[in-house]
């Protein structure tokens, strides 16, 4: 199978070993089924220590794994009657971020989110999921759509990060990061938002301030990719693995950190193994945050925002700090 | 003997020459070299002038304290939650021994001061980021500071006043850095229903998490001569798009052409603009002319 990651290959090699011991059987004239139960069970026992202790760095390689599920397929598995819409009426249309309206379960809902390309053509024509600042314009535009209609919106969180280029840096990166996260405290409706593979810094915050914010397992959020923090750190970016490790970016993390409500339980293996599956935890999880959020009133909404983000920080109180008490002229 | 007194003392034979070093060596305090047109002046001179530079305008950076000093009515600053201190909440190797070498460098207990004070009369809450503090990088002390202070304007009906001077989000507190953006912005949002006057004026450098929260969030967007403000590393971008990049990219002025601020403002006029501005947005005002 192509795309399995190096710390799943005993997990791999196991099953190889197995499927061609079922061909032996079938072709020669030996009866390994002994064999093969004993090997099976092995390998359930060798997946369940390999997936249940993976380290902050296999995470990470499974949330950028090549087929990992996008944005537009959960909306696919999702939703029904989805309407793109396109454009931030100022600039133009940045395909790394998708946004339109659909409905849940009969429920109207507005929904955006990143998207990456799975091969290099779509990669392109998505810029990788990076989003310039007319993505995120073109995701407001579709958020005071959904407080206007009063719709509760559902964002997708997944991209390496905003776009560092030129272009994006003369457009106002910085402004269309900061309107967003300003804006979005405001909406008189609903917001959940779930990080489905890499939440990347600013770019992935702009479309973050919510209500709910839940994790799928094996995403990752981060204030920078583990490579950028190691070579900013300790100015080497082959200490990356140390640095998912340190960062504290894996969901469990994260709900220790109290910024997220939920973790969604992923596949075993990762997202990726089987998206029919994946999308009906993340079912599970919109069902429940919506029963929670839907009954609040528009000032309980903005309130409930406030709250949230207030709380996530820590910090000491330190009386007998000798730099308190600086004289000011 | 008395004869040598009336003849010119022989030329001596050596010269010495300054090493390169000592010919770039400014004595320390006293005189202060211009990084931009290299030429030397008073440090006392220079702090009267607010630190611009003579004769090229060039900002030279300035603490939290000069900040203050320069800015403020004398005497008006009253200090808000000085007592606020990093914890280390991701138990981050070296963190606190990095802030505490900042602490006594600087004498400030982190990258942001706040408080009350007036400018020209006029109340304010203020807050200035001190870069001289681990690149005045927010992490969640930051982050509560400027709420608290966005708060308390809130409470007080009084505009809302911020220096920024930032490298971004400080890495040693990972996640926890990048959601004081959201904290920050959602404050502003809640002062902002309120009426609240948000004015962000940024300094060199504003970059990051913070170019890309409150620093951009100002009902007027200022900035000094010559600032870096960006959201990506120069580097970076250079490196992604893979060409070079103009020399005045990512100044204030640069973004100013761009239509990204509101003006870019001279140290030396501050005071007074930032006092017509608060003149402006008084609440009241003499106009009965107009029931006339």
């Amino acid at each position: 199978m192509v795309g399995e990651l190096e710390f799943e290959k005993p997990v791999v090699e196991l099953r190889k070993k197995i499927s061609e011991l079922r061909e032996i059987t079938k072709e020669a004239d030996v009866d390994l089924t002994d064999e093969i139960e004993k090997l099976e069970v092995r390998l359930e026992k060798l997946e369940k220590e390999i997936y249940e202790n993976m380290k902050p760095w296999d995470r990470v390689q499974i949330a950028r794994h090549p087929n990992r599920p996008t944005t537009l397929d959960y909306i696919s598995l999702l939703f029904t009657d989805f309407f793109e819409c396109h454009g931030d009426r100022n600039f133009g249309d940045d395909e790394a971020i998708v946004a339109g309206i659909a409905k849940f379960q009969g429920l109207p809902v507005t929904i955006i989110g990143h998207q990456r390309g799975k091969d290099t053509k779509e990669n392109i024509r998505r810029n990788f999921g990076m989003p310039h600042p007319e993505g995120y314009r073109k995701a407001l535009r579709i958020m005071k759509q959904a407080d206007k209609f009063r719709r509760p919106i559902i964002c997708f969180i997944d991209t390496k990060g905003a776009y560092p280029g030129k272009a994006a840096e003369e457009r106002g990166q910085s402004e269309a990061i900061a309107r967003n996260l300003f804006e979005m405290a405001g909406l008189r409706v609903p917001i959940i938002c779930i990080v489905i593979g890499e939440g990347g810094s600013g770019g992935a915050l702009a479309l973050g301030v919510g209500n709910h914010l839940h994790m799928l397992e094996n995403s990752t959020y981060s204030v920078i990719s583990p490579e950028g923090a190691a070579s900013i750190l300790w100015k080497d970016a082959s200490k990356a693995k140390l640095a998912a490790e340190k960062m504290k970016i894996t969901a469990p993390d994260l709900k220790e950190l109290h910024v997220i409500d939920e973790i969604i339980p992923e596949v075993k293996g990762g997202a990726h193994k089987d998206m029919a599956l994946q999308a009906e935890a993340i079912h599970h999880a919109l069902v429940q945050s919506l029963k929670e959020l839907l009954p609040l009133t528009e000032e309980e909404l903005i309130a409930n925002r406030y709250e949230k983000y207030k709380q996530i920080g820590e910090y000491a109180v330190q009386t007998d700090n000798e730099y308190i008490s600086t004289t000011y002229k | 003997m008395i004869k040598d007194l009336f003849t010119k003392p022989k030329k001596k034979k050596y010269a010495t020459i300054p090493s390169e070093a000592a010919k770039h060596d400014v004595p320390e305090g006293i005189m202060t070299k211009c990084p931009n047109c290299k030429k030397i002046m008073y440090s006392k001179e220079l702090t009267k002038n607010l630190k611009v530079c003579f004769h090229c305008q060039y900002h030279h950076p300035m603490n939290a304290n000069e900040r203050i000093a320069s800015f403020l009515d004398q005497g008006s600053f009253a200090e808000m939650d000085q007592q606020l201190t990093s914890s280390n909440p991701l138990q981050f190797p070296e963190y606190i021994e990095k802030l505490e070498k900042d602490q006594k460098k600087t004498k400030l207990n982190e990258a942001v001061v706040t408080g009350t004070g007036r400018v020209n009369g006029h109340e304010v809450v203020i807050a200035i980021m001190d870069s001289t503090f681990r690149m005045g990088s927010m992490g969640s002390v930051v982050g509560e500071k400027i709420t608290r202070a966005i708060e308390k304007a809130d409470e007080l009906s009084v505009p809302f006043i911020i220096f920024t001077a930032s490298g971004g989000a400080r890495m040693q507190e990972g996640v926890l850095s990048l959601m004081q953006m959201a904290k920050t912005s959602v404050a502003l949002k809640r002062f902002s229903d309120h009426g609240g006057l948000i004015v962000s004026i940024m300094t060199h450098p504003t970059t990051g998490g913070v170019s890309a929260s409150f620093a951009s969030l100002g009902d007027y967007n200022f900035a000094e001569p010559g600032a870096l403000i960006g959201f990506a590393g120069r580097r970076i971008i250079e490196q992604t798009i893979r060409e070079e990049l103009p020399e005045d990219f990512q100044t204030a002025e640069f973004l100013l052409e761009k239509g990204q601020l509101d003006a870019v403002i001279s140290r030396l006029d501050l005071k007074e603009k930032m006092t017509t501005i608060l003149d402006i947005h008084q609440p009241g005002g003499d106009f009965e002319w107009l029931e006339n």
